[in-house]
C-alpha cells in the first residue's frame, strides 16, 4: 500500500507520522533529537513504520489471540530493541575504556562496566517479566541513563571505580550509540519478539502478513526547527507553521486558531476552513513566555516541571507578576518568597504571565476564533490551560478549546498531509 | 481636610485607572468635555480656556494588567505606549473627547498615529513642540500651533475662542505652577517633612483634578506640612534625573527614600512646572504662552540643547540648586531621550564631582531589591566619602 | 555599480584630504539633507548613518557598539549612534578605509527622527564644533501647513544659511544653489522611473535590497551634482534595457527572472547580514517591488521634485516630506497603494530594534494594511547594525513560513484534507 511520511525535526524531539492514501494515520514515531539530524529523522521514521506494522497486525492478532497477547508482543518487541541497543552500548563502552582509562585502573573499570551491563540486561528482562511494571520513557537514552547511573553509584560506593569515571564513559558512548545507524525496524526484531512470547501459533499468520505487507513510501515532507538539514529536496520541506496549522486542522477540523507553546518558541496561527494558514506570529528572540521560562522557575524552586501546574492550581490569590524576563525570573521569585508570598500564589501569577505573553501574540495574529486548539508542552500544564481559558473567555468570549493528548505530533501530521496532498491533491 | 485625608484622596485618584473623577466631572454638567494629554508638556491653559478638563495620561503604572497593549508593541519599545493602548482599548479613557501627544520622543509621536487609527472618532493632535535655537522663529511657530489647537478645541467644546478666558486660565495655571514650585521648595528645604511619595501623589492628583480644586488641596497640604515637626534623618540628598515620561512605580520612589536617599529634586510629572516663570496675563496670550515655553522652559532631555555647554552644566546646576549630594539617573528601559542623554549628563556630573548612580526601570517594575541595594550603598558612600 | 563605487571613493578621498585642502566638512543626515545648499558653499557633506551602515556591512559595527557601550551608552538605544560614536573613538576610519575628517559644522536639518537631535548633541561633545539646527514639523495631520513651511523657510534663511556662511567664509550664492536644484529635479525623475520600473513583470529591479544601491548617491552626497546626474541617467538606461530584455535584477542567487513572489517591504534592512538576508529572499524567488526604506531620503515617487524656482521653499517641502516625517495613517496609505499599484503578493515588515521612528506602531500598520488589502502581512525583527539582534534562523523561519503561506493561500482552492 502507498504511504506518506511527515517528519518534524524539533529542537528536543523528532517526530514522524505515516499516512495511508486515504489520509488515515498508519503509524507514529518519536525519538529525542541529536546532533546527527539524519539519524534522528531515520529513527523516528523507523518507529513510525514499526507502529504502522503493528497496526496492520493488530486486528488479526486481537481476533485470533486476544488483546493481551498483542500487548505482550509489543512489549517483547520493545525489549528486543532495548537489548540490542544495550549490546551496542556495551561494545562502545568496552572499546572506549581501553583507550581512555590508564592501564593500572583498566581492569577494575572493565569489570565494573561489565557488571553494570549485565545488570542492565537483567533488569530489562525483569521489567519485561514484571506484570506490574512501571511506565517508562520511550527513549533508549533515558532508560539506559537512569539504570546506568543508579548501578554505577552503587558500584563506586562499594569500592569500585569512581562514579565520575563511569559516567564519563557513559556520556561519550551513549552519544555514539545514538548517532550510529542501527536497525531497529519491525522485520529485524519481530522474530525474536515472537520467540520471546513463545511463538504462539495463533498470531503467526498476522505477523507474517504484517511483515510482508508492502508499505511503499510515495512521498515525504519534512518540517520543524531543523528542517533545513533534513535529507529532503527543497520542495519537500515545509515551514513548521504551515504544518502545525494543517496538523491542528486535521486533528480538529473546526480549528481556526492555534496556539503552540513549546520550549523555545511560541506561535499563534490562524487557519482557514481547509487548514491553510492565513496569518501567524512568533515570539521574538526573547524567550520570555515560552515553556523554557517555566523550566527556569521549576529549577529555581527545585521541583519537577510537571509539579508546577498542580502547585499553581492550589492558589486562591494569584500574585501579579509583571515581568516574564527569564533573566530576572530567579531574582523575582526569591524576592517574593522573601516577602512572604506563598509559593502557589507566585506560581499561579507566573503561569498567568506566560499566558499573557501568548495572548499578545494571539492578538497580533488576529485574535482567537472558534475553535481554538492549544498544542505544545505547555498545553499539558493544567494551570496554564486554566489561565488561558479564562483570559480568552474574558477577552474574546467563549471558545471551544481543543487539546489533543497526541499534540506533540501536530507538526509531523501536517507534514504528512502535505506529502499526501502533493501527490494526491484530490484526497479530502 | 487633614493631611492624611489629602494624601488618601490623592492616592485614590492615582490608583483609579478608570478615571472616575474625570467621568464625574464630565457628567456633572451637560456638554462638558475632558481632553487627555501624554507626557511631558501640553499647554493646559488652552484646554481649560475652552471649558474643558485637562487630564494627564501617564500610563497604567504597576497595577494595570496588559492584555491588548502588548499586541501593538515589540519587546524593544518602552512600556508606556502598551499601558496607554491598554487603557484606551479597555474603555478606561472613554471620558476623554480628545488626546494630545506632545513631541516627547518618536514613540509618543507615533502613538498619536495609533490613536488616529484606533480612535478615529476622537480629536487627536500631535503637539510638535518648538526645537532649536532660533527663538524668534520657534516662538512664531508655536504661537501658530497654539492658535490652531485653541481653534480646534473651541470648536470641539462648542465655545468661541476667547483671549480673555485664556488669560484667566493662564493666571490660574500660573498659580498652579507657583504652588508646585512651593511644594518642591518645601521638600528641598525640609525633605523629612515632605516625603516624595506624598509630593508625587499630589502632583499626580494635579493631573486629573480641575486646577481650581488642585489649588485648594495643594495649599492645604503645604500649610499642613509647615506644621510638621518631624526630625530629619541622616539621609543623603539626591536628584532624580531621567524619569520625566514613563513614571516610576510608587514603590520605587518609596524604596529610594527608605534606602536613605532624600529626593530633593526630580523629573516626575515634569510638565506641571516646566515653564519656569509666570506667563504674563496681559498682551497676546498665545504669544505669551509660546514665549514662556520657547524662552523659559526648564532644560530637559525632550528639548534640543542649543547651548554647547548646556548638557555638561545641567546636572551640576540642578544638584547645586537642590543642595543635593548626588544624582540618580533613573530612566525607563528603552527611553531614547533619557538614555541617549545619560552619557553626556553623567560626564558633566563626573567632571563637576557630583556622585551619581544609574539604573533603569519600567512603570510596572515589581521588584525593588536591586534599587534598594544600589540606593543604600550610594547613600552610605556619599556619607562616608562625600563632602558633608 | 562601478560608477557608484568610483564616485564614493573619490568623495571619501576628498574628505580625507579636506584638512589639507581647506575644504569645509559638514556632517548631516540622510533624511532632510540639504546637499545642494551645502555644496553651493563649496562644503562637503558627510553622513554618519552611511558610515554606520557601512561599518555594519564591513562587520566593524559589533566592536564599535561594544566600545560605545563601554563608555556608558545604553544597550537599549539606537545602534547607528553607538556605532558612530565607537568609530569616532577608535580612529574614525571611514567606509573606504580612509580617515574621516572632523566636522566644521554639524547641520541637523531633520527632526523626523528624534534620535538625530541626541546624536548631534553627542557629536558636538566629541568635536566641539558649531551646530546648526532646523526644526522640521512633523506631518501630524498628514500635511505640512503653509505656516509650518514658512517656519522652515525662516529657519533656513535666518539660521542655517548664516551658519554656512560663517563656517565657509562664503556668501550665499543662490544661482549656484538653483543650478544644483535643477540637476536634482532631473536626477529625481530618473530615480522615480527606475523605482517604478518594478511595476513590470518581471521586475527589472529589486526595490529594497537592490534599491539600497539605487538610492545611494541621491540620498547621500550627490544630489544636485553633475556626477550624480550622470549616474542616474546611466542607471535609468541600464534598467530600461533590462526591462526591454525581460531580465530580472541581479541578486545573491543570480539573475532573478522567475519572480515567484512580488513583495512590498516596510522598514530599513539589516546591514550586518545584508547579503545573507537578501539571499533568503532571492533563494525563494522573492523580489521586492516597492519599499518604504527607499523613501527615507525623499518621497519622490509621490510627486515631489526639487524646484529651482523656490530654493528655500522647495528645501522645506523636501524635508517635511521624507518618509519618517509622515504620520502613521499616511504611511499606511502609502503601503496600501504600493501593494495595489505594484500588484504585490504580499507585504513584509522588517522591524528594527534601533529605530523607534520606524518601528513604534508597525504592528498597527501591519494590521491595517492587512485589513485594507486583504493580503496577509509578514513580520520580521532584526536590527540595523547590531549583529546580536540578527537571528538568521528565526528570520529565515518567519520568512519561509510567510512565503509558503502565500503559496498555500494561492493553492487554497485545492480543498480540504484531513486525516481520519
Amino acid at each position: 500500500m502507498n504511504c506518506f511520511l511527515g517528519i518534524d525535526l524539533g529542537s528536543t524531539t523528532t517526530k514522524a507520522v505515516l499516512l495511508a492514501e486515504d489520509g488515515s494515520i498508519l503509524g507514529r514515531g518519536i525519538t529525542n533529537s541529536r546532533s546527527n539530524y539524519d539519524l534522528a529523522a531515520k529513527v523516528a521514521r523507523t518507529e513510525a513504520y514499526v507502529t504502522a506494522r503493528f497496526g496492520l497486525l493488530r486486528a488479526e492478532v486481537v481476533r485470533a489471540a486476544g488483546e493481551p497477547v498483542l500487548t505482550h508482543l509489543l512489549l517483547a518487541f520493545r525489549t528486543e530493541q532495548t537489548l540490542r541497543q544495550l549490546e551496542r552500548l556495551g561494545v562502545h563502552l568496552l572499546e572506549d575504556l581501553e583507550r581512555a582509562i590508564p592501564a593500572d585502573r583498566r581492569a577494575a573499570v572493565r569489570e565494573a562496566v561489565e557488571h553494570i551491563l549485565a545488570r542492565l540486561a537483567a533488569e530489562e528482562e525483569a521489567w519485561f517479566a514484571d506484570p506490574a511494571r512501571e511506565a517508562r520513557s520511550d527513549f533508549f537514552r533515558d532508560v539506559a541513563a537512569s539504570g546506568y547511573m543508579r548501578i554505577a553509584e552503587q558500584v563506586s560506593e562499594a569500592g569500585g571505580p569512581s562514579f565520575d569515571t563511569l559516567v564519563g564513559l557513559f556520556d561519550k558512548c551513549i552519544l555514539k550509540v545514538e548517532n550510529e545507524p542501527m536497525e531497529l525496524g519491525f522485520q529485524e526484531h519481530i522474530p525474536a519478539a515472537l520467540r520471546r512470547i513463545g511463538s504462539p501459533e495463533a498470531v503467526a499468520l498476522g505477523v507474517e502478513r504484517a511483515t510482508n505487507a508492502a508499505l511503499e513510501e510515495r512521498n515525504g515532507v519534512g518540517t520543524g526547527y531543523g528542517r533545513a538539514r533534513l535529507p529532503f529536496p527543497k520542495e519537500q520541506i515545509r515551514s513548521e507553521i504551515l504544518c502545525h496549522g494543517l496538523g491542528a486542522h486535521a486533528m480538529f477540523p473546526g480549528t481556526r486558531t492555534v496556539l503552540d507553546i513549546g520550549g523555545q518558541d511560541t506561535k499563534a496561527i490562524q487557519v482557514d476552513g481547509s487548514g491553510i494558514v492565513v496569518s501567524f506570529q512568533m515570539n521574538d528572540r526573547c524567550a520570555a513566555g515560552c515553556g523554557r521560562y517555566l523550566g527556569y522557575i521549576a529549577d529555581e524552586m527545585n521541583i519537577g516541571l510537571h509539579e508546577l501546574g498542580p502547585l499553581a492550581q492550589s492558589s486562591n490569590r494569584p500574585a501579579r507578576i509583571n515581568s516574564t524576563c527569564t533573566v530576572f525570573a530567579g531574582a523575582e521569585l526569591r524576592e517574593r518568597l522573601g516577602l512572604g508570598e506563598k509559593r502557589e500564589d507566585i506560581l499561579a501569577g507566573l503561569h498567568r504571565a506566560v499566558i499573557l505573553r501568548a495572548m499578545s501574540l494571539l492578538a497580533r495574529s488576529g485574535g482567537v476564533q472558534d475553535e481554538f486548539t492549544f498544542t505544545g508542552g505547555v498545553a499539558k500544564n493544567q494551570a496554564a490551560v486554566k489561565a488561558l481559558v479564562r483570559l480568552i473567555d474574558e477577552n474574546y468570549g467563549q471558545r471551544k478549546l481543543n487539546i489533543s493528548p497526541e499534540s506533540i505530533y501536530t507538526g509531523a501530521l501536517g507534514a504528512a498531509i502535505f506529502a499526501l496532498r502533493d501527490v494526491r491533491p484530490d484526497v479530502h | 481636610m487633614t493631611r492624611t485625608e489629602i494624601v488618601a484622596q490623592c492616592r485614590a485618584l492615582y490608583e483609579d485607572l478608570d478615571f472616575a473623577s474625570v467621568r464625574a466631572w464630565v457628567a456633572a454638567e451637560p456638554g462638558r468635555k475632558a481632553i487627555g494629554y501624554l507626557p511631558v508638556y501640553a499647554p493646559r491653559e488652552i484646554i481649560h480656556a475652552c471649558g474643558c478638563l485637562p487630564v494627564g495620561v501617564h500610563g497604567g503604572g504597576d497595577q494595570l494588567e496588559i492584555i491588548r497593549g502588548d499586541a501593538y508593541y515589540q519587546s524593544y519599545i518602552c512600556h508606556l505606549p502598551r499601558s496607554v493602548v491598554e487603557l484606551g482599548l479597555s474603555g478606561r479613557l472613554d471620558s476623554l473627547s480628545g488626546m494630545l501627544f506632545p513631541s516627547t520622543c518618536d514613540v509618543i509621536r507615533n502613538l498619536s498615529g495609533v490613536w488616529q487609527v484606533l480612535k478615529s472618532d476622537l480629536y487627536v493632535r500631535y503637539l510638535d513642540l518648538p526645537q532649536g535655537g532660533d527663538r524668534a522663529a520657534m516662538g512664531a511657530f508655536w504661537t501658530e500651533e497654539l492658535r490652531i489647537l485653541h481653534r480646534d478645541l473651541a470648536r470641539l467644546a462648542g465655545v468661541e475662542v476667547d483671549a480673555e478666558r485664556l488669560r484667566a486660565s493662564i493666571a490660574l495655571y500660573n498659580a498652579v505652577r507657583t504652588l508646585v514650585r512651593a511644594l518642591y521648595a518645601a521638600r528641598r528645604d525640609r525633605p523629612e517633612r515632605v516625603p516624595s511619595e506624598e509630593l508625587y501623589l499630589l502632583c499626580r492628583a494635579g493631573e486629573v483634578l480641575p486646577p481650581e480644586e488642585f489649588l485648594v488641596v495643594g495649599r492645604a497640604y503645604l500649610a499642613a506640612v509647615e506644621q510638621d515637626d518631624v526630625q530629619a534623618r541622616d539621609n543623603s540628598r539626591v536628584v532624580i534625573v531621567g524619569a520625566f515620561c514613563e513614571q516610576p512605580p510608587l514603590g520605587l520612589i518609596k524604596t529610594l527614600e527608605r534606602a536613605g536617599c532624600y529626593i530633593v529634586d526630580d523629573d516626575f510629572v515634569l510638565g506641571n512646572r516646566i515653564l519656569t516663570r509666570d506667563v504674563p496675563t496681559t498682551g497676546d496670550p498665545w504669544v505669551e504662552l509660546a514665549g514662556a515655553l520657547v524662552n523659559d522652559a526648564m532644560k530637559s532631555s525632550i528639548f534640543y540643547e542649543d547651548d554647547p555647554t548646556g548638557k555638561r552644566r545641567l546636572v551640576k546646576e540642578r544638584a547645586e540648586a537642590a543642595r543635593a549630594d548626588g544624582v540618580i539617573f533613573a530612566a525607563p528601559s528603552f527611553c531614547d531621550p533619557a538614555l541617549l542623554d545619560r552619557p553626556m549628563l553623567r560626564a558633566g556630573a563626573d567632571a563637576a564631582g557630583v556622585p551619581s548612580i544609574s539604573f533603569k526601570y519600567a512603570e510596572n517594575t515589581g521588584q525593588f531589591q536591586q534599587f534598594r541595594e544600589q540606593a543604600g550603598t550610594f547613600s552610605d558612600a556619599i556619607k562616608l566619602w562625600g563632602g558633608r | 555599480m562601478l560608477l557608484q563605487k568610483e564616485m564614493i571613493g573619490a568623495h571619501f578621498d576628498r574628505l580625507e584630504r579636506a584638512p589639507e585642502t581647506g575644504e569645509k566638512v559638514v556632517y548631516t543626515f540622510v533624511p532632510g539633507n540639504l546637499t545642494e545648499l551645502i555644496r553651493s558653499f563649496g562644503a562637503l557633506p558627510l553622513l554618519p548613518e552611511i558610515n554606520a551602515l557601512q561599518s555594519g556591512m564591513r562587520q566593524k559595527s559589533r566592536g564599535y557598539i561594544a566600545e560605545a557601550e563601554k563608555l556608558g551608552h545604553s544597550e537599549d538605544v539606537c545602534t547607528y549612534v553607538k556605532c558612530d560614536i565607537g568609530m569616532a573613538k577608535t580612529g574614525n576610519i571611514g567606509p573606504t578605509g580612509t580617515r574621516l575628517p572632523k566636522p566644521d559644522l554639524l547641520l541637523l536639518s531633520y527632526t523626523g527622527c528624534y534620535t538625530f537631535m541626541k546624536w548631534f548633541e553627542l557629536l558636538r561633545e566629541e568635536y566641539d564644533c558649531p551646530t546648526v539646527f532646523l526644526h522640521v514639523p512633523y506631518q501630524g495631520d498628514g500635511e505640512i501647513t503653509p505656516e509650518q513651511r514658512e517656519y522652515m523657510v525662516r529657519q533656513l534663511r535666518d539660521t542655517v544659511i548664516p551658519a554656512l556662511e560663517q563656517v565657509t567664509g562664503r556668501r550665499y550664492d543662490e544661482d549656484r544653489f538653483k543650478e544644483a536644484l535643477r540637476r536634482s529635479g532631473r536626477m529625481e525623475d530618473d530615480l522615480v522611473r527606475v523605482l517604478q520600473s518594478a511595476k513590470r513583470r518581471p521586475s527589472p529591479i529589486d526595490s529594497y535590497f537592490g534599491g539600497v544601491y539605487y538610492i545611494g548617491p541621491i540620498f547621500s552626497s550627490f544630489r544636485g551634482t553633475p556626477e550624480g546626474e550622470e549616474y542616474y541617467r546611466t542607471l535609468r538606461e541600464e534598467v530600461d534595457e533590462r526591462a526591454a530584455l525581460g531580465w530580472g535584477p541581479e541578486t545573491p542567487s543570480g539573475r532573478l527572472d522567475r519572480q515567484k513572489y512580488r513583495l512590498v517591504v516596510e522598514g530599513p534592512p539589516n546591514w550586518t547580514s545584508f547579503n545573507d538576508f537578501w539571499k533568503m529572499f532571492s533563494d525563494e524567488g522573492a523580489c521586492v517591488v516597492a519599499s518604504t526604506y527607499t523613501k527615507v531620503g525623499g518621497t519622490y515617487d509621490l510627486g515631489f521634485r526639487h524646484d529651482a524656482g523656490d530654493p528655500l521653499g522647495t528645501s522645506a517641502d523636501y524635508c517635511g516630506g521624507c518618509y519618517t516625517n509622515r504620520n502613521l495613517p499616511g504611511r499606511i496609505d502609502m503601503l496600501v497603494d504600493y501593494v495595489r499599484e505594484y500588484a504585490a503578493d504580499g507585504f513584509l515588515i522588517n522591524s528594527v530594534k534601533s529605530c523607534n521612528s520606524f518601528s513604534a506602531g508597525q504592528l498597527l500598520i501591519l494590521r491595517e494594511v492587512e485589513k485594507r488589502t486583504g493580503i496577509p502581512g509578514g513580520f520580521i525583527e532584526s536590527d540595523l547594525v547590531d549583529p546580536r539582534y540578527f537571528s538568521a534562523a528565526n528570520i529565515k523561519n518567519r520568512l519561509e513560513s510567510y512565503l509558503q503561506m502565500i503559496d498555500a493561500r494561492k493553492a487554497g482552492a485545492a480543498g480540504e484534507v484531513h486525516a481520519k
